[in-house]
């Protein structure tokens, strides 16, 4: 048995409270998981700090993955929060290199909630998961009290096989990986704050959540010498690759010019002083591929995906940028959530 | 996209550092006064194009890092009581005061909320007639009109149960500080072309006589600024010191008359404190007597706090240009973006916070 203190090891002075911060995909979040979750639950499969678990059963290998949505508004253009309960864990178990096969799905429900809200919230799953090739499998239901909810929680959780014996994860990243992103960035965050309560801007931005199993398992049955997935949620691209530099060790370049953002969102950005470099997507994700198969999978991915940069020789671990006037600059996690500036 | 790309433009860009380069021929020190200048400066990286001569000094322009302490503390007690909705712009809400932060505050139960606008924050009092609605009012010139507005608004509509939290300041007040100075290094400023939108320029020209320093009214984009750094050297190298206008897409000479006037309708120039560098006369707005029932430390009854800043903060002479952030011995380990020391560590506008987002090998690299 390994020693385990209940002394708790985040120092109670510096965040007595959790804050809005502790789940935004940033440093902060980083902080809470290295420092209270992971020594607690420590063992081999959670140690890899994969998108989901890979795990030995029998003579093969599946992936687990769980992940909670708590979205408001509950229906954004582009997709509701159905859509991303059943993506979102799709997409992990894609990240794993796992063919997703069976969800679960738990609903925590606010009393008074309009029978008909979760009806299209349900309606939407279903949709989504017969789109993904998945089936929901089992479930649950709890009520809270009026004012303990925000309408509807869900919590997925996912199975998947793995069919490919290929080891995904930031150690296998290897200078002279071609990093390819699957399209154009910050579509959801955007069409999520667009909708939100409060910030009134008109768009038609769209959330980009799509299933990304199709894709990924098309990379490797294709033999695409992939070495590293990851989907670019909470937190975007820039935080997932300072995540993987850090993890593997290893200096990861891109082009700011070569990274696509729609022309709207680019534009919504400016106006709230936000970066798309952290906003946050549900359909998007980065391969790290070996410099020869760069080109079959960026034809395999379509005329959306673009290389964006390179791993370099270098170890320091750190993420940098070439800006658009061709400077380079060091791309950071930031700590919280992303606020918008005052000017 | 428009009016953007034609600014970011990496051959435009090379054109307009190889021009400085050309014409510089001794060593200039210049400063960009405003935050939003200082991260498009280190976030393109604009200050690696330049000549080695050229040393950028980053002002206190940033409203976020230069609004004290005390406001910060009042500004959590007021955000603190059960019939407040506390109304701020995003990034002041990771400000640290003396105990923590405004979403410290949220997380104890307050009742903060982002707004996008001031007046947003009086339509919210309209909506929310049994509760206090405070909005946390900082910024410099650029910010003072709407703010203005939501209060003349509320005034208009009979809406009683809003009001401001004013630490407003103003930049001519504090460039004359750094300017007379004993420890000036500064050669040249760059002005920050949003203020000047609202105040026009015509306040510079005399600064620029008294002390003989040239200034340039320069926009955000990183072929603005070098083209203003192109502006600032040519003037320098020929030995003149007047008021240019880069920015002129956006700034007239007399600014924007309906914006000042509203201003001053509503507003007066007061003595304002700033983080780090203490009180400056006539550096600030403050509620005129006739709209003092919508100024919230009159209206919840906050006294004036003595608050004791770190003193291993160097923020004070970061915001005065005399030291870079890097020179400071808390950066990047005593003092992060998680736990800042001081001010300019805080706000994505700060000198410190952009040194330690984008240059964070320099410290990594420095001998401790």
């Amino acid at each position: 048995m390994t020693d385990f203190t209940l002394a708790c090891p985040i120092p109670i002075t510096d965040y007595p409270q959790v804050l809005l911060g502790h789940g935004s995909g940033g440093r902060l979040m980083h902080h809470l998981i290295e420092s209270l979750f992971a020594p607690a639950f420590s063992n081999p499969a959670l140690d890899e700090r994969g998108d989901g678990a890979v795990l030995q059963l029998g003579s093969g290998r599946i992936a687990m993955t769980t992940d909670s949505y708590v979205v408001r508004p509950l229906f954004f253009p582009g997709g509701d929060i159905g859509t991303l309960a059943v993506n979102g864990t799709v997409n992990d178990l894609a990240m794993c290199g796992a063919r997703p096969l069976y969800l679960s799905a738990g609903f925590i429900l606010e009393e008074g909630l309009p029978m008909e809200t979760l009806w299209r919230v349900v309606l939407s799953m279903r949709q989504a998961a017969d789109a993904a090739g998945v089936t929901v499998v089992t479930g649950d239901t709890k009520v809270v009290d009026r004012g303990k909810g925000d309408g509807i929680f869900i919590n997925t959780a996912g199975i998947g096989v793995i069919e490919h014996d290929v080891r995904l994860g930031p150690a296998s990243v290897r200078p002279g990986d071609v990093i390819i992103l699957n399209g154009d960035l910050g579509r959801h965050g955007m069409a999520i704050m667009a909708a939100r309560e409060g910030l009134t801007f008109e768009s038609d931005i769209e959330s980009d959540c799509a299933p990304l199993a199709a894709p990924v398992l098309a990379l490797l049955d294709a033999r695409v010498e992939v070495h590293c997935l990851r989907d670019l949620t909470r937190g975007g691209l820039a935080s997932s690759l300072v995540e993987i530099a850090t993890t593997s060790g290893l200096q990861i370049q891109v082009r700011e010019s070569d990274i696509p953002v729609r022309e709207d969102v680019r534009g919504a950005c400016e106006i709230l002083g936000l970066d798309p470099m952290y906003v946050a997507n549900e359909g998007r994700f980065v391969a790290f591929v070996a410099p020869q198969d760069a080109g079959r999978a960026l034809d395999i991915l379509g005329p959306e995906a673009v290389a964006i940069g390179e791993v370099q020789e270098e170890r320091s671990g750190l993420v940098t940028l070439q800006s658009a006037i061709g400077a380079n600059r060091i791309v950071d996690m930031l700590s919280g959530e992303q606020l918008p500036r005052i000017c | 996209m428009k009016f953007i790309d034609e600014y970011r433009d990496a051959q435009g860009a090379r054109r307009f550092a190889k021009a400085i380069a050309r014409i510089t021929t001794r060593p200039w020190t210049l400063m960009e006064i405003c935050g939003g200048q200082t991260h498009a400066i280190v976030k393109y990286g604009v200050d690696e194009l330049l000549p080695p001569e050229i040393t950028l000094l980053h002002g206190p322009g940033c409203p976020v890092c230069v609004t004290p302490v005390e406001l910060i503390d009042k500004a959590i007690e007021i955000a603190g009581r059960r019939d407040v909705i506390f109304t701020s712009f995003g990034d002041m809400l990771r400000v640290p005061g003396t105990n923590g932060d405004l979403l410290a505050a949220k997380a104890r139960g307050g009742d903060v909320r982002i707004v996008y606008s001031p007046l947003d924050a009086v339509e919210i009092a309209r909506q929310n007639p049994n509760k206090e609605v405070v909005f946390f009012a900082v910024g410099f010139e650029t910010t003072a009109p709407a703010n203005a507005m939501a209060v003349y608004q509320a005034a208009q509509a009979g809406i009683r149960n809003f009001s401001i939290l004013v630490s407003h300041v103003l930049v001519p007040p504090a460039i004359e500080a750094i300017l007379s100075s004993p420890d000036n290094r500064v050669n040249g400023f760059l002005a920050a072309g949003h203020v000047c939108a609202v105040v026009g320029y015509e306040e510079y020209e005399p600064l620029a006589k008294r002390y003989g320093v040239p200034f340039v009214v320069t926009g955000f984009e990183p072929i603005d600024i070098l083209q203003g750094v192109y502006m600032l050297v040519r003037q320098l190298e020929a030995g003149r010191a007047e008021v240019e206008n880069q920015y002129a897409r956006c700034v007239r000479r007399e600014g924007n008359r309906h914006a000042q006037q509203l201003v001053s309708q509503i507003f007066q120039v007061v003595a304002r404190k700033w983080r780090g560098i203490g009180e400056i006369p006539y550096s600030g707005l403050g509620l005129r007597d006739e709209y003092i029932a919508f100024d919230a430390e009159h209206r919840f009854g906050l006294t004036d706090y003595g608050v004791e800043e770190s003193s291993l903060c160097l923020s004070g002479e970061v915001l005065r240009g005399v030291k870079k952030p890097t020179e400071c011995p808390a950066f990047g380990l005593a003092c992060t973006p998680e736990h800042p020391l001081g001010a300019t560590m805080v706000s994505s506008e700060g000198a410190c916070a952009a040194y330690y987002r984008y240059r964070r090998p320099i410290i990594e690299s420095r001998p401790s």
